[in-house]
């Protein structure tokens, strides 16, 4: 089966990214396909690369790279609600007049329009939130 | 392009979190890709569809006028659940006029918005192909 992920909630405050990474690791696992993964609201908050949780902790956004890189996995962060939030990647810092960017390896910045071709192409969206 | 039944389930008030204003971007932005689009309200979902909201003394934007240009974009559908009306002592009276022109009958201007039972609803949410909860 198509699965597509929305993630609504941010890293280490809801347990919604954690659920989302183990189901989409189970689906890969079982033979299904990830169309895309796509961070909303707060759960763009996933993509930094600057996150230093305790060594004890997993930590959030590596684990999605990770996952990410192994599957070629589609890991999207909506353009509005990463800028809003001080989300960049070096093109959004350089447009913008920032002075850093902080997107993690494999993440991706795209529109809302990803979200809606996710719920087109796959068999089930399922939607991880609060 | 294949064309999915979306419903977007709003449970939250317009304010206090972000999630209304970012749900109602999402339906905007998939208006473009011409399905077919229904909106729900539920919970305290429905305070977001208040006539006369002001934000004003809280300094957050009030985006409640973006709703009236929802019929422009050809979502007309929206469902609001009677129980969750009636628990905040709310009626129909109290949300703002949402309408549509049907081209098919001589662009009348009609009603967008339905209330609706509980039941009614689960019955709406079971037709849908993709639901998303905001």
């Amino acid at each position: 089966m198509k699965f597509s992920i929305l993630i609504n909630e941010g890293p280490y405050t809801h347990q919604a990214s954690d659920s989302a990474y183990h189901f989409t690791e189970a689906a890969l696992r079982a033979g299904h396909e990830i169309v895309r993964v796509f961070f909303y609201h707060d759960g763009v908050y996933n993509g930094t690369r600057l996150s230093v949780p305790p060594q004890d902790d997993r930590n959030v956004s590596e684990r999605w790279s990770a996952l990410g890189q192994e599957h070629s996995l589609e890991l999207i962060l909506c353009v509005a609600a990463a800028q809003r939030r001080g989300m960049l990647d070096e093109d959004e810092a350089r447009r913008a007049g920032k002075d850093s960017n902080n997107i993690a390896p494999g993440f991706e910045i795209s529109g809302l329009g990803q979200l809606v071709d996710a719920g087109i192409q796959a068999d089930r969206l399922i939607v991880f939130g609060d | 392009m294949a064309t999915k039944k979306f419903l977007y389930v709003n449970r939250k008030p317009p304010h206090g979190s972000i999630y209304a204003l970012e749900s109602l971007e999402v339906v905007l932005i998939g208006a473009a890709f011409e399905q077919d689009v229904t909106l729900a309200f539920i919970d305290d979902g429905v305070y977001q569809l208040l006539q006369k909201q002001d934000s004003s003394a809280i300094a957050t934007k009030n985006f409640a006028p973006t709703f009236r240009a929802l019929g422009d974009y050809d979502v007309n559908k929206i469902y609001v659940e009677r129980e969750s009306l009636e628990m905040r002592g709310l009626g129909k009276d109290d949300l703002m006029p949402l309408t549509w022109e049907d081209e098919d009958d001589d662009w009348a201007e009609k009603d967008s918005i339905h209330i609706v039972s509980s039941a009614e609803l689960a019955e709406i949410i079971e037709q849908q192909d993709v639901l998303l909860n905001f």
